[in-house]
């Protein structure tokens, strides 16, 4: 028997942030090896946090990654204040709502018309996809700007915003002045819902898997920054025991550690996995639609992650609308905040998925130990896992279009590698 | 209207970085079509799966060297591009990752890695300029992205981009902002920090951190005596100067004055 052996490189993913690379081994149609391979050189964030003033790490964190900064700013802000025993109320705590929603837009758009839609339409880049598709990719991107405009303003910028600190923000702004956002918001809602009806026309392949969905569950809330560590396969955790059930593994062909749960392995964070876990808590108008498209309560077709985001972003304008115009100036932009010794921990659902912090700090509030646990890292193993059952699949392809649809699936994902690496790097073993 | 001539062709180059900067350039939303009506974006792998081979006329280089590997690559970026432009703190300064640079560097990855053994990395995080010859900086953590769309312009019509040296202090004036340090006693950079980012933080209440970098002859040690007449430690000034760009010359003496200070003590 002839023995017939292809190999798919993808020597450097492109259209995903930061550096990685693909490698699948195939033989006798049997896929033998899948490697997401993860080269971005180590940036030690965990270790140069020690000895930080409490106050300087939502700062910091924020640059382990340029695409969702506010979610390490959620993350530290929230783990800071549960180990000072702070609690914010309900207008500030909806400020860094309408904050993270600015973000879930600007970055889901970014994925759905920039780097997801391509493959779906066969072109290399958006740029390409506009000589055909004009206003589509126009409307891309006035989307993702009044996704941004929510951060510029009340971050200051877009990327590594300034306005974020331990107990609330440094600056308000009163109704009036929110005023031009709400009309914005007005506009990109309705382009929202386009968006969600354009990416339902599209053709998905035809790919399930039993996933394990974890994703914070609030009791009324579809989760930003509160909620309990849940599955679909009975996890229901604080987000202080995150540790006792989960796992980092040091896996040698990657420079990001896989996340594990200890008693099952793989599992799956990110827009499907909330949308499986919360669609009850979704806006009505965002339940509708999503139903209206054809999406269904639930989805396990990761192909499908396009639509799902552009639900997502649907809600988080929405949601923005909803903030902006409840909104009352509060009377101070901050709590008070006296630091203690202690630990604190948090986890917020960054656009990619849950994004865990823990830190330990001394009675001055200055930084002993910091542990941050990324989305993408928590997705690898799952990522490697659909390859290997979808190369079957597809293996009829021509090499050209196969490494093409493995690209797309890496991209499913919306894998941020800058934050997966943003502390381990190993050296590859190159073949 | 159908131009024949040739676009100039661009690349994006990543190093040890957040993204950030690159970013930027994705997120000039009412510029980006325009920008690439003019210019052919031949090799963004964030932006685009296509690449058309060097030699590129342009390079916008993001992120610091930090791994043996990216030190050989970032020569092979120089040998085929014509103009090299770094964008951000970590390609001109080393970044926030240069944090190592004071420290041990295996200390740090014991702290991180489950087999320290299978980690390459050098022990500093160095800029661009530390490597090759670079034709221009352009400063911030991240980048302003008019900064960025002002340097391509210039690049393309062969002037010098108009971006001043002058400090974030100045622009705090010119803007109207009340001073922060002498009206509320904090801590600010601004009288240290490059020009770029229209002194953003005091106008959100709170004093500048130096996201830029340092101005052109920052009077550092002048502004530490003022921090401390303000009641600063000596270990807030130090880490004021140990933010992202802590490897760039003058905030790296004064933080390693400041760092001796403390062992002396
Ligand atoms: S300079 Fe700042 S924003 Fe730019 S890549 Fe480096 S960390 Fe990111
Ligand atoms: S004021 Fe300073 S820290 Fe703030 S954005 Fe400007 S340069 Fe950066």
């Amino acid at each position: 028997m002839k023995k017939k052996t292809r190999t798919i490189k993808v020597d450097y993913l492109a259209r995903v942030e930061g550096e990685g690379g693909l490698h699948i081994k195939v033989k006798n149609d049997e896929v033998v090896d899948v490697k997401l391979k993860i080269f971005e050189p180590p940036r030690f964030f965990e270790a140069f946090l020690r000895g930080r003033d409490y106050k300087e790490a939502p700062d910091i964190t924020a640059r382990i990654c340029g695409i969702c900064p506010v979610a390490y700013q959620m993350s530290t802000v929230h783990a800071m204040e549960n180990a000072f025993g702070v609690q914010l109320d309900r207008p500030l705590r909806d400020l860094r709502r309408l904050l993270y929603c600015g973000e879930w837009i600007e970055s889901h758009t970014l994925h759905i018309y920039m780097l997801h839609a391509p493959d779906f339409l066969g072109y290399p880049d958006a740029i390409q996809m506009a000589k055909d598709h004009r206003e589509i990719v126009e409307r891309g991107l006035k989307l993702k700007k009044a996704g941004n405009a929510i951060v510029s303003m009340l971050g200051g910028r877009e990327i590594h915003p300034i306005n974020v600190r331990v107990g609330g923000f440094y600056k308000l702004f009163s109704r009036q002045e929110f005023e031009p956002l709400i009309e914005t918001l007005k506009w990109a809602r309705d382009a929202a819902l386009e968006t969600v009806r354009w990416t339902s026309q599209l053709t998905f392949p035809e790919f399930e898997q039993d996933y394990e969905f974890v994703a914070l569950r609030h009791p009324d809330e579809y989760p930003f920054n509160e909620g309990n560590i849940v599955s679909n396969k009975g996890l229901d955790i604080n987000c202080s025991e995150y540790e006792d059930h989960f796992e980092e593994q040091h896996v040698e062909h990657s420079n990001a550690l896989h996340s594990i749960l200890k008693k099952r392995g793989a599992y799956f964070v990110g827009p499907m996995a909330r949308y499986n876990l919360n669609f009850d808590r979704l806006s009505p108008l965002a339940q509708e639609s999503a139903l209206q498209s054809g999406l269904g309560k639930e989805c396990r077709n990761p192909f499908k992650s396009i639509s799902i985001r552009s639900i997502e972003v649907l809600y988080a304008c929405d949601e923005a609308l909803r903030i902006l115009e409840a909104y009352e100036k509060p009377e101070q932009p901050f709590v008070t905040v006296e630091p203690r010794e202690g630990i604190g921990y948090s986890c917020t659902e960054a656009p990619r998925g849950i994004l865990y912090h823990h830190y330990r700090l001394d009675e001055k509030g200055i930084i002993l130990e910091a542990k941050i646990v990324p989305p993408t890292s928590q997705n690898q193993k799952t990522i490697e896992n659909d390859l290997k059952e979808f190369v079957p699949k597809y293996i009829n392809l021509s090499k050209e279009e196969l490494t093409w649809q493995c690209e797309q699936a890496v991209r499913n994902y919306d894998p941020c590698i800058s934050c997966a690496t943003h502390f381990l790097k190993l050296d590859i073993v190159h073949s | 209207m159908t131009q024949s001539v040739k676009k100039p062709k661009v690349a994006v180059w990543k190093f040890a970085s957040c993204d950030g900067c690159q970013l930027s350039l994705l997120d000039c939303e009412d510029e980006l079509l325009a920008v690439t009506e003019q210019i052919e974006i031949a090799n963004f792998p964030e932006a685009s799966r296509a690449v058309i081979k060097g030699p590129y006329d342009l390079s916008l280089v993001e992120g610091s060297i930090t791994t043996p590997h990216d030190a050989e690559r970032i020569q092979m970026v120089r040998s085929v591009s014509k103009f090299v432009i770094t964008i951000g703190a970590c390609a001109t300064a080393g970044g926030i990752q240069a944090l190592r640079n004071f420290k041990d560097v295996n200390e740090f990855i014991s702290v991180v890695y489950a087999s320290p053994d299978y980690i390459s990395t050098l022990d500093k995080s160095t800029p661009i300029s530390e490597h090759i010859k670079v034709d221009f900086e352009l400063r911030g953590c991240p980048i302003d992205k008019m900064q960025l769309v002002e340097v391509i312009s210039a690049f393309l019509k062969g002037r010098k981009p108009n971006t001043p040296a002058h400090s974030t202090c100045i622009d705090c004036k010119r803007r109207g902002t009340v001073c922060v340090m002498v009206s509320q006693g904090k801590m600010c950079m601004g009288p240290v920090t490059h020009s770029g980012c229209g002194a953003l933080c005091p106008s959100y209440n709170r004093g500048c951190y130096g996201c830029f970098g340092p101005k052109e002859t920052a009077n550092t040690s002048s502004l530490s005596s003022w921090h401390k007449k303000q009641g600063s430690d000596n270990d807030e000034i130090l880490r004021a100067f140990r933010g992202f760009n802590a490897y760039s010359e003058p905030f790296r003496k004064e933080s390693e004055l400041h760092e001796k200070e403390n062992t002396n003590d």
